[in-house]
């Protein structure tokens, strides 16, 4: 057991856990936040996605002891920024989400994309959301609401 | 609002469904569920009390109960429109739940609690229409008595009554005075012309809580001292442990107890019990387990394939049979065509891993699950902590998708949640099968074999088709065999081809029904995800031979009542005209069209090729599903549902077996449909009807795989009769 100082959604927050134990199981089950999704736990479905330092990062491979000092931005939080609340919004008035459970991740992926590329083009869509599951298979809404968000944002 | 009378259901089928408990194979008490058939349904009363389904509260808000899981079809935003449509309730002021197990919420068509079938709309449509109507009638009632004018001077309109005399009063003000009123007998429906909000395209109302990470799933369930639980399975199905070191497991902290339990196939399991989620999983990662699997049959898929082969040459139990196949004899080499298909193992894998939550409190317990089959879980549940169905609570969870996976007749998942939770008196246990734990655990759409022998006649169109189907049973040994094996044929493996639309004068399907040690079950759209994959290459490929146009061809060989089918497929034509006659170069058109659960559909692609993958450009949906009523779900889940069905197509989409176990066991080894394999865009045009509603859960999946290597071929001169493509 160890003791680490995160910062979460801007929020200084404290835990005590095995250094192995990944982002994601620290959110959900030390923090209460479950927002983030336990997918599949080998970061190949994207439904844990956090930000971490900006960057849209797999929280189930993540050990904390990593991500110490650094800002971790989760779903339950994203909606303060300008554009998560734009992407947030484009889900909703797009009725992106179907079961919804990948969709944590999903918006998590489309906010880093945004971020980086307000003007996002479908070939930018594909990569940067490509490793994002939805089994629904809500990927055509998804780039409509990107591109929604996008315009919003212009 | 609780009423103080009850009625009578008037309008849509009852049917009467018993429980009882019988001995069963496994030596314990299995449960045994006996449907009536529809057609030996007695017309027994069936009451649907509103206040079971509406609560308007005194602020205004009105709390709809859904009988139905949500797992994404949106049933939980449909049903409360027609409910709300009838009761002229503001929308802004409903609030829809998910309805605990309950007799009340049993489906009035299957009689039991469950999402299937593609049934929810269909089966509810009349029933929420009425429970509105009702409730609104109690409303109008208690404000006519309380001005002193009769009710057919009233009016309602965005949940507020209107009296003659310019009086009106809003629902939550009237709510307690009504819940005394009784509930009409009988109470007049809308004209379809007064609908307000059924065929009006709205908003799913579960948006904000799943884009906002609020809502809670199953899996997110948290309970004071709840404990977790994960499961080590037998590798292969009924393997049991024949010694287990648990030493290294049990030396973690916060590990509660490792023990074994009882799994699918008369299997034994170790069950590892933590107080979290991540304590659990370091435990099970270090037991050290000796399986046995003497006497077990040890599946090989290589083996597996040659087998349904060399049975699908041999006739099986007939399906279906028009005219005399013998006719077929009669056609010569030249004219027939004779075709070999072949299906993988599918695993559902709703993004949602498995999971139940169970306290056990002795002489009752609480069941938290996100349940297609409600009744059937609680009964399981009942079973196996020696309870009665009444003595347990069952809550339906929100759940991440299912798509077939979460109405096991077996209940497999909720049976192990209660044998882990009887050792835990007080105390809350949440049982979670981990991705692998799903993608290894069985359950899958079978696979399957078809052989088909066509003779093609001086017209260019099908004399003759002979069709067997080889596949294992998913009904036989559940309480479904009853109602769904007849002839020795199960229904759900023949659906699609042996009551196609086509109109084939000599005509005979046949099926086999081998047993393998998996573990199967209905993956969305059922038979029709191999079937009409056969028929729909099939008959485009006939149409080619024939140098027809599909589309055409489809069309004459139709039958003459297939009338949802054809306006389907003239919308699709119409609709896609304009880009099918544009197509880039390197690109091709592919069609299909397939009727299930009485749904229509056809569908056109626009597919090209690129980094040797199908590039799936565009899909144009056509659909006839009687009265749409919420247009916006209906082009959603088939502008997705489309998606869903390519798992079958993407070439890591299998489950393959070597020594009875599976060969994947998470998503880089079975791979589903990311963005990149899905359609680019989809357009769904619905075809105005004013029929009953039939369901769009699973109708969007079984067009698109082969109207997408219908396009394919086009391109490469092939013909794809084996599933998933794993090189084009």
């Amino acid at each position: 057991m160890e003791t680490y100082k995160l910062t979460v959604n801007g929020e200084p927050k404290e835990v005590s856990v095995d250094p192995g134990t990944p982002l994601l199981w620290v959110l959900r089950e030390e923090l209460k936040m479950t927002g983030t999704k336990y997918g599949c736990g080998i970061s190949a479905c994207g439904a844990c996605t956090v930000h971490v330092g900006g960057i849209a990062t797999r929280s189930c491979v993540l050990p904390v002891s990593l991500v110490e000092g650094r800002a971790i931005t989760t779903i339950e939080g994203v909606g303060k920024d300008p554009v998560g609340h734009a992407v947030q919004e484009a889900w909703v008035s797009e009725d992106v989400v179907q079961c919804g459970y990948c969709q944590s991740g999903q918006i998590m992926a489309a906010v880093a994309l945004l971020k980086s590329n307000r003007k996002p083009t479908d070939t930018n869509i594909e990569e940067s959301m490509g490793g994002n599951l939805c089994r629904c298979g809500t990927y055509v809404r998804i780039r409509q609401a990107i591109k929604a968000a996008s315009q919003k944002l212009a | 609002m609780s009423a103080t009378s009850l009625f009578r259901k008037e309008s849509g089928v009852t049917r009467r469904s018993f429980l009882r408990a019988s001995a069963g194979a496994a030596g314990g008490l299995m449960v045994a569920l006996y449907f009536d058939l529809p057609l030996l349904a007695q017309p027994a009363a069936k009451t649907y009390p509103p206040d079971a389904f509406v609560h308007i509260k005194s602020d205004g808000s009105i709390v709809i109960q859904v009988n139905r899981l949500e797992f994404g079809q949106g049933v939980q935003t449909s049903l409360p429109m027609v409910l709300a449509d009838e009761l002229d309730a503001d929308w802004s002021h409903v609030v829809p739940e998910l309805a605990p197990a309950a007799d009340v919420y049993k489906d009035p068509i299957f009689g039991i609690q469950m999402v299937g079938g593609s049934g929810s709309i269909a089966h509810s449509f009349e029933q929420y229409r009425e429970l509105g109507a009702k409730t609104r009638s109690m409303l109008v009632a208690a404000a006519a008595e309380e001005w002193k004018v009769s009710p057919e001077q009233c009016r309602t309109e965005a949940s507020v009554v209107h009296g003659p005399g310019g009086q009106s009063a809003k629902y939550g003000e009237l709510a307690e005075k009504a819940a005394q009123m009784p509930v009409p007998d009988k109470v007049k429906l809308k004209d379809a012309g007064q609908f307000r909000l059924i065929g009006k395209k709205t908003r799913r109302l579960d948006s904000h809580g799943k884009c906002d990470g609020s809502l809670k799933f199953g899996l997110d369930l948290d309970l004071p001292g709840m404990k977790v639980a994960l499961v080590a399975h037998p590798p292969v199905f009924g393997g049991s442990p024949k010694s287990v070191d648990d030493k290294d497991a049990r030396s973690i902290p916060g590990v509660v107890d490792v023990f074994e339990i009882p799994a699918t196939k008369n299997g034994k399991a170790i069950a590892v019990v933590a107080d979290k989620f991540w304590t659990a999983k370091q435990a099970r990662d270090r037991l050290k387990i000796d399986w046995d699997f003497t006497g077990l049959e040890q599946p090989d898929t290589a083996q597996l394939r040659e087998k349904f082969k060399e049975i699908a040459a041999t006739q099986g139990n007939i399906a279906a049979s028009r005219g005399d196949i013998k006719v077929l004899d009669g056609i010569s080499e030249s004219n027939r065509l004779v075709v070999e298909y072949e299906f993988p193992y599918l695993a559902h894998s709703p993004m949602e891993p498995l999971n139940t939550t169970i306290r056990f409190d002795g002489d009752g317990a609480e069941v938290w699950a996100g349940s297609q089959f409600q009744t059937i879980d609680q009964m399981a549940v009942a079973q196996t902590l020696d309870l009665k169905p009444e003595q347990v609570t069952f809550h339906t969870e929100m759940a991440g998708g299912g798509f077939g996976r979460r109405a096991v007749p077996d209940s497999h998942v909720q049976r192990e949640a209660a044998a882990i939770a009887k050792r835990f008196k007080g105390t809350p246990v949440k049982l979670v099968w981990t991705r692998e734990d799903d993608v290894q655990g069985g359950y899958y759409r079978p696979m399957h074999a078809h052989r088909v022998e066509i003779g093609i006649g001086a017209d260019g169109m099908p004399a003759a088709w002979r069709h067997v189907i080889v596949g294992q049973s998913i009904t036989a040994g559940t309480p479904f065999a009853a109602m769904l094996i007849k002839d020795g044929v199960d229904e759900t493996a023949v659906e699609g081809a042996s009551d196609t639309a086509y109109d084939i004068p000599n005509f005979l399907v046949s099926a086999h029904h081998p047993t393998v040690n998996v573990p199967v079950l209905w993956w969305r759209s059922v038979g029709s995800t191999h079937t009409a994959f056969v028929m729909e290459t099939l008959i485009e490929e006939l149409a080619i031979r024939a140098k027809a146009d599909p589309i055409a061809y489809r069309r004459k060989l139709l039958k003459a009542d297939a009338k949802n089918l054809r306006s389907a497929l003239d919308l699709m034509d119409e609709k896609s005209a304009a880009w099918r006659h544009s197509l880039p170069k390197g690109h091709a058109v592919g069609f299909a069209c397939h009727e299930c659960f009485g749904t229509s559909v056809a569908c056109a692609v626009d597919v090209s090729i690129e980094n040797k993958r199908p590039r799936i450009h565009r899909v144009t949906v056509a659909v006839n599903c009687g009265r749409a009523v919420n247009p916006l779900t209906v082009e959603s889940q088939f502008q997705a549902g489309v998606t869903f069905g390519l798992s079958q197509v993407v070439p890591r989409g299998a489950i393959t077996f070597k020594n009875g176990m599976a060969e994947q066991n998470n998503f880089d080894g079975f791979t589903p449909p990311y963005m990149a394999d899905a359609p680019v865009a989809v357009d769904v045009h619905i075809v105005p009807s004013t029929e009953k509603p039939t369901g769009c859960g699973e109708p969007p999946v079984p067009v698109i795989s082969p109207a997408v290597v219908n396009a394919l071929g086009k391109l490469t001169g092939k013909r794809y009769r084996s599933l998933p493509l794993v090189t084009i």
